[in-house]
């Protein structure tokens, strides 16, 4: 699989993410030394510009499952997978929508900030941190696979390695607080990654127009190797052969047995069906031979172009993606303190318009480069290991010195989408739970930031890797089910109780953890079940706004006493000067004529 | 126009009124918009399984379903968004007039 890229690519590739790195904490040193303003993100509220605080929120948002997972979900499964980033996208309408403006008023920055201000009952702090770790969490571990992904497959190094690599570089960026604290730093990230996927994408494409084989490419009626390939299988597959075909298989001695696990090497002929194909094995297949898929990727071009299957439980699939996507984004841990650098709630919402706007022009790119690795890289779809085709797919299409340069952009593109997800998310997670002691020690800081990073480093190292961008969905459905009701409910109903609350809490998260533990004793579930197992969200928000809604109407006598105080902070406009608790001092503006209000 | 924001601070009956009003207000702009969302997005997966043939349609080249799940959901979310933050903002204005006047 590595000897897809020859040695000189490796070279351009790794010194690629090291500009990226030493840029990164460059322009943080700059950053913090430079302009007072922006070096903390505590002083930095109210005077962080709404562009460039969408810019940031954008680059510490798009993660390796936007970077790398989309465009590997889309050459799997095809136009279904266009869900994917829709969703990802959709989750700052929703946030727009129901809270950006409200929650900046609120003045919390933080669930448990908001839940505590809110509710008024301190040991709900507790158990929302619970939460905002396990989401964190949830989000984090994707993001090491993904960086073992990465070299592994341009470097091949162990995948271990790639993951390890990342953890000092998260550790060094959030210990110095170079490269997340500064908004500067965040407002790069999401420039070098829009950069490192467009123009990828613009050279590719006018490659493909230029070949003059589109037409042709999309008509056959499954992906095709064009030239005589060999591949190497690292991980066990289950392989889909759709079309009977000659292949050469090199399997270690003694394997068990079957048309693709001989015992050592032999020219097979393999009918349709599916096959078992072991780690270590090497298959060599002559031009002109249809690719054989993995288990569950899309192996027709018919049914790849084609959005609907006929399966009414992959429709479920889908809308209980979506939800989890569009109500997922408001209850991310680092997503809400940023809104905070905002200077007032209309402020916030223009933010979030900005994000969207942002995203949206990221997102087409992924499509294109996940579409044309159909047609050039299908090898991916014989290992598996599609999350690479973002890697992969310049060299496959150019076999010359820019295809090396295009690589090496897409490698480093990855490689800050990783550490400006990782750390701001490790950031973020343990800043919530050391804002939960009542005097936070000298020690309890660095010590949170270690055991934050280095808990889902080791889950990394010990869990195989599935798709990208669909384990980053379990965080989303994760924060779909607990913080979305919380929020939403919070900001719009005066009704909800702090026990109406937990229960929600407990109910929607409980779901997920059960619809993940189900999953890790039983991979591969089918029909509706599986789909529901793999995203439980259609199932797991509703149960936790009914519990959130039922419970608190049981409890009406323990509405909190400050509630109509708290709704006219949240939702009077900012001239009012409701948002930070107190009344400001006369103010004479422009708009209000000069007159003296308040 | 002073005694209306201290009715807003004191929580009096009217100034729960008023602020229940602008909550009701900006709460029914931000369904109204999640409607338009469902209806014209969230829709389309329904739409395809329903009508499946919709799904083979060509336009300028490219398959219908990678035109509108590709390219066209961005704009359009970004045009609901841009329709939300100025009703929002008018909400918030006519909350001022009222409590000025």
């Amino acid at each position: 699989m590595g000897s897809a890229v020859p040695e000189v690519s490796v070279f351009w590739t790794l010194g690629g993410i090291a500009v990226v790195v030493v840029a990164t904490f460059a322009i943080g040193a700059w950053g913090s030394s430079h302009a007072r303003a922006t070096s903390d993100l505590h002083r930095a509220r109210r005077l962080v510009r709404e562009e460039r605080n969408a810019a940031a929120i954008s680059g510490e948002y798009l993660s390796a499952a936007s970077f790398l997972g989309v465009a590997g979900l889309i050459l799997k499964d095809g136009s279904t997978a266009l869900w994917y980033p829709i969703g990802f996208a959709s989750g700052y309408l929703a946030v727009m929508l129901f809270i950006a403006a409200p929650l900046r008023r609120s003045g919390a920055y933080t669930v448990p900030d908001f839940a505590v201000v809110r509710l008024d009952l301190p040991w709900l702090r507790w158990l929302t941190t619970v939460f905002v770790v396990l989401i964190g969490w949830l989000y984090l571990v994707p993001q090491f696979q993904a960086a073992g992904l990465t070299f592994a497959v341009i470097a091949e190094l162990p995948t271990w390695a790639g993951a390890v690599a990342l953890l000092p570089v998260v550790l060094a960026s959030v210990f110095s607080g170079g490269m997340r604290a500064v908004t500067l730093v965040q407002a790069f990230q999401y420039w070098l990654k829009l950069f490192a996927i467009t123009f990828p994408a613009f050279v590719l494409f006018a490659v493909f127009l230029l070949g003059g084989s589109a037409q042709e490419r999309l008509n056959a009626p499954g992906p095709v190797f064009e030239r005589d390939t060999d591949v190497a299988v690292e991980t066990s597959v289950t392989l889909q052969v759709t079309e009977p075909t000659w292949l050469r298989v090199t399997a270690e001695p003694g394997a068990p047995g079957g048309p693709l696990q001989p015992d050592g090497t032999a020219e097979v002929w393999v009918p349709p069906g599916d096959y078992q194909v072991d780690a270590g094995s090497s298959l060599s297949f002559g031009a002109g031979t249809a690719v054989p898929v993995v288990a569950g990727a899309e192996a027709e071009n018919g049914s790849w172009m084609h959005p609907a299957s006929a399966d009414p439980a992959s429709l479920v699939g889908t809308y209980s993606l979506i939800l989890a996507t569009f109500l997922g984004t408001m209850g991310l841990p680092h997503v809400l303190v940023r809104f905070y650098a905002n200077p007032s709630g209309h402020g916030a919402r223009r933010t979030a318009l900005f994000v969207l706007i942002l995203l949206g022009t990221f997102y087409l790119f992924p499509t294109v480069l996940g579409l044309l690795s159909r047609l050039f890289a299908p090898t991916l779809l014989v290992t598996g290991e599609t999350d690479a085709a973002v890697l992969l797919l310049p060299h496959a299409m150019l076999d010359n010195w820019l295809g090396a340069l295009l690589t090496a952009l897409t490698a480093a593109g990855a490689f800050a989408a990783f550490v400006s997800t990782s750390s701001g998310l490790v950031v973020s997670v343990a800043g919530v739970v050391a804002s939960n002691f009542q005097r936070v020690k000298n020690w309890h800081m660095p010590v949170l930031l270690l055991v934050t990073a280095v808990v889902p480093t080791g889950v990394a190292l010990l869990v195989a890797e599935q798709d990208l961008a669909r384990s980053v969905g379990l965080a989303f459905a994760m924060a779909a089910s607990t913080f979305c009701p919380l929020l939403v409910l919070g900001v719009w109903w005066r009704r909800l109780t702090a026990l109406g609350a937990s229960v929600g809490l407990l109910a929607g998260g409980g779901l997920v953890l059960a619809a993940l533990a189900v999953s890790v004793v039983w991979p591969h579930p089918g029909g509706l079940f599986g789909e529901l197992v793999r995203q439980p969200a259609l199932v797991s928000v509703p149960v936790a706004f009914a519990a959130m809604v039922l419970v608190s109407l049981g409890t009406k006598q323990q509405v909190p006493e400050g509630v109509s105080r708290m709704m006219l902070r949240m939702h009077a406009p900012d001239r009012l000067g409701f948002q930070d608790g107190r009344v400001r001092k006369p103010v004479v503006t422009k708009e209000s004529g000069g007159r003296h209000r308040l | 126009m002073p005694r209306t924001i201290m009715e807003l601070e004191e929580q009096t009956s009217v100034g729960e009124v008023l602020v229940r009003y602008l909550v009701r207000a900006q709460l029914r702009s931000a369904l109204l918009m999640t409607g338009l969302l469902a209806a014209g997005l969230f829709g389309l997966p329904l739409l395809f399984y329903v009508l499946p043939s919709l799904g083979d349609m060509v336009i300028a080249g490219i398959r219908l379903p990678w035109l509108v799940l590709g390219v066209l959901p961005y704009p359009f979310m970004a045009l609901l968004g841009f329709w939300y933050s100025r009703a929002a903002a008018r909400h918030e204005r006519d909350f001022l007039h009222m409590i000025e006047r």
